[in-house]
């Protein structure tokens, strides 16, 4: 079995409203538990597709993998070693191995920076490049991996089109050859035609240098077709995780049934989509005890409302948080 | 099919900018007929949102100029009618729901009031009427305690609610025709299927029509009879749903369909289509999309196909079909 490049422990982050002095005192604090208690692992060279509705943290999820935001409670493993307890130097160079690709690229590019300028950036700071040339070069390369040309290197990310921008980002995310790259939703501002050319590249590139993925996404199909491994997220917490066949062919959480179900499919001879939960999306403000779908679960029994289900193994590497299986 | 309620004939709609002239609709014909559920699909830039609000006279004129084509309603022209006349047709046969709920309503006043406004201008309702036929309307499209929910801001309404609200709004009326841009793109894809099931039964129950635009495949291959495929300004193919989807007849249109990823089944690599849209401004000679298309042949850089039916109610243009036939 081939080694578990990132383990997540217990992770939880908790973001406090109101936290003035006068609403301290006053008790009128709220807790935003934004991920609260997630644990799973990525193989070397595997790619887990992290799923969930907007506000269930899985954005959240992969900030904390990278230290942008501090995490609340638990441990990040990377190679076996908690990030946690790095110094800010060796977590700047810890950095190197793990990089972002993030969802808009017209957000994410300086638009005041040619290509150059945004890709010989990391080389700069972690010294990996010095002279012009050497600099020079490295970009091209970079270029010529995500499928520009070499005429680009100094034009200005306005005269990119979506697709083309997406390109320099991986591109970025590339610079520094990471062994992890995270992926937040990095297809769901493209067009279907173009984003299956990023889908590809996002391939050919884990191919090409044994890349380990988290690939945060909300488009199922996306993660169906994109993952080894699937976790999905509700609330905060994650209801199932299991290999990507199992999960789309034999879900069993209550939560990814729904999901699957609601998916749309470009076909008209498949069953409509359709919503088979009560209600809508529970709060992460404050949630009541218990499992996070009760009041909206079709199964749901007296023990939902009381005792937070734990996430069990029903099968090799299938796992469900559910009470009532 | 019966007599169309809606006929856009050739309709072509340019933007004359300082940068140049965008023609952003470039003679599209399609018809709508009574009951039926037309889907017009593709990406962004595409033209299919300018279509639809060429139908409701809202592209703004300058700098938007209908060049050339005619747009039909119950067999009137709507270019031809009086602002009056238009009004009308707006507020009580024609209604709208865009895509982002959000900024479609008004902040800063109630839900009721939103609602409840057009109900007196339109159909002279007194206050009292108003507020219970929002009522009525608020419950039709399944916001829990209507009665008190009318009183409450749109900040106050997460966003599927809000695109209910936005359907109360443009179902209050009465419509014959709704035209939805894109109702469900902003939402999360549990809403996505609610709100999907709500315009679908309300459609039915009302017997109206429906232009529903969207790039998503999926959304029109459950919600709509039809399909108009648009690409780079033009309708490059029209059909029934299941020809369109069993038996597309334009390279871009196949394309589309084999660049979505699909649930059932892991291929490694999808197949997209090649390269990127051309820009608008400075389009290509000839068909739009033979830069990208893979059977792409000389006459096809030089003249722009026609919109050919190539069996009963298929449409399509591309030189492949124009082969002539013995």
């Amino acid at each position: 079995m081939t080694e578990n490049l990132l383990e997540v422990k217990d992770l939880v982050k908790h973001f406090t409203l109101n936290g003035d002095l006068v609403s301290r005192i006053a008790g009128k604090t709220q807790t935003v538990k934004a991920v609260d208690g997630i644990n799973f692992h990525i193989r070397q060279g595997e790619t887990l597709g992290l799923v969930g509705e907007s506000g269930c943290g899985k954005s959240t999820t992969g900030r904390l993998i990278t230290r942008l935001i501090e995490p609340t409670a638990g441990e990040i493993k990377l190679h076996g070693e908690d990030l946690l307890s790095f110094s800010p130097k060796r977590m700047r160079e810890t950095r190197r191995n793990v990089q972002l690709v993030f969802q808009d690229p017209y957000a994410s590019l300086n638009p005041r920076k040619t290509i150059m300028d945004i890709l010989s950036r990391p080389l700069e700071v972690h010294k990996l490049a010095t002279t012009w040339h050497e600099k020079r070069e490295r970009v091209l390369e970079l270029l010529n991996l995500v499928g520009l040309g070499s005429e680009h290197i100094d034009r200005y990310p306005h005269e990119f089109s979506g697709g083309q921008r997406q390109r320099i980002a991986i591109a970025r995310g590339l610079a520094l050859t990471p062994e992890l790259v995270i992926g937040d939703e990095p297809v769901s501002a493209l067009d279907v035609s173009i984003q299956a050319q990023i889908l590809n590249l996002f391939r050919e590139l884990q191919e090409k240098f044994s890349l380990t993925y988290l690939f945060i996404a909300h488009d199922l199909a996306v993660i169906r077709h994109i993952s080894d491994r699937v976790a999905v997220m509700y609330v905060g917490k994650i209801v199932e995780t299991g290999p990507v066949a199992t999960i789309f062919s034999d879900p069993l959480h209550p939560y990814t049934k729904a999901l699957l179900a609601a998916v749309p499919e470009a076909d008209p001879k498949k069953p409509p989509p359709r919503l088979t939960l009560e209600g809508e999306v529970a709060t992460p403000i404050d949630p009541p005890p218990g499992c996070r779908l009760n009041g909206r679960c079709p199964l749901a029994t007296s023990i939902c409302g009381e005792v937070e289900p734990a996430l069990v193994s029903v099968a090799t590497n299938h796992e469900v948080a559910c009470h009532n299986l | 099919m019966s007599e169309p309620v809606l006929e856009i004939d050739n309709l072509s709609v340019r933007f004359n900018l300082k940068r140049g002239v965008l023609r952003a609709v470039d003679g599209v014909s399609i018809k709508v007929g009574k009951g039926e559920t037309f889907g017009l699909v593709g990406e962004s830039g595409s033209g299919k949102t300018v279509t639809a609000r060429s139908i409701m006279r809202l592209v703004p004129t300058p700098p938007g100029e209908i060049a050339s084509g005619t747009v039909r309603f119950e067999g009137r022209d709507i270019y031809q009618m009086s602002d009056e006349e238009i009004r009308e047709i707006r507020g009580q046969h024609i209604a709208m729901v865009f895509q982002e709920p959000m900024s479609a309503l008004n902040p800063v006043f109630t839900v009721g009031s939103q609602i409840g406004d057009p109900l007196r201008t339109n159909l002279g309702m007194s206050k009292q009427e108003a507020r219970e036929r929002t009522i009525e309307m608020l419950q039709l499209v399944g916001i829990p305690s209507p009665a008190t929910r009318i009183d409450n801001y749109v900040h106050e309404f997460s966003g599927g609610m809000r695109q209910r609200v936005m359907l109360a709004m443009a179902l209050s009326c009465d419509p014959t025709f709704l035209i939805a841009d894109e109702p469900t793109t902003a939402l999360d894809v549990t809403i996505q299927a609610v709100i999907l099931e709500l315009i679908t039964s309300m459609i039915e129950r009302f017997d109206m029509s429906l232009l529903f635009i969207t790039h998503n495949l999926g959304v029109v291959a459950h919600a709509c009879d039809n399909i108009g495929v648009m690409y780079a300004s033009h309708l490059v193919e029209m059909g029934s749903t299941e020809e369109i989807f069993a038996n597309p007849q334009h390279p871009y249109t196949v394309g589309l369909l084999r660049s979505i990823p699909r649930l059932d089944v892991q291929e490694k690599f999808l197949t997209p289509i090649d390269g990127t849209v051309c820009n608008m401004m400075d389009p290509p000679q000839g068909c739009k999309f033979h830069p990208r298309c893979t059977q792409a042949m000389d006459i096809c850089k030089e003249r722009i196909p026609e919109f050919k039916e190539l069996s009963p109610g298929h449409f399509a243009a591309c030189h492949l079909h124009e082969q002539p036939t013995v």
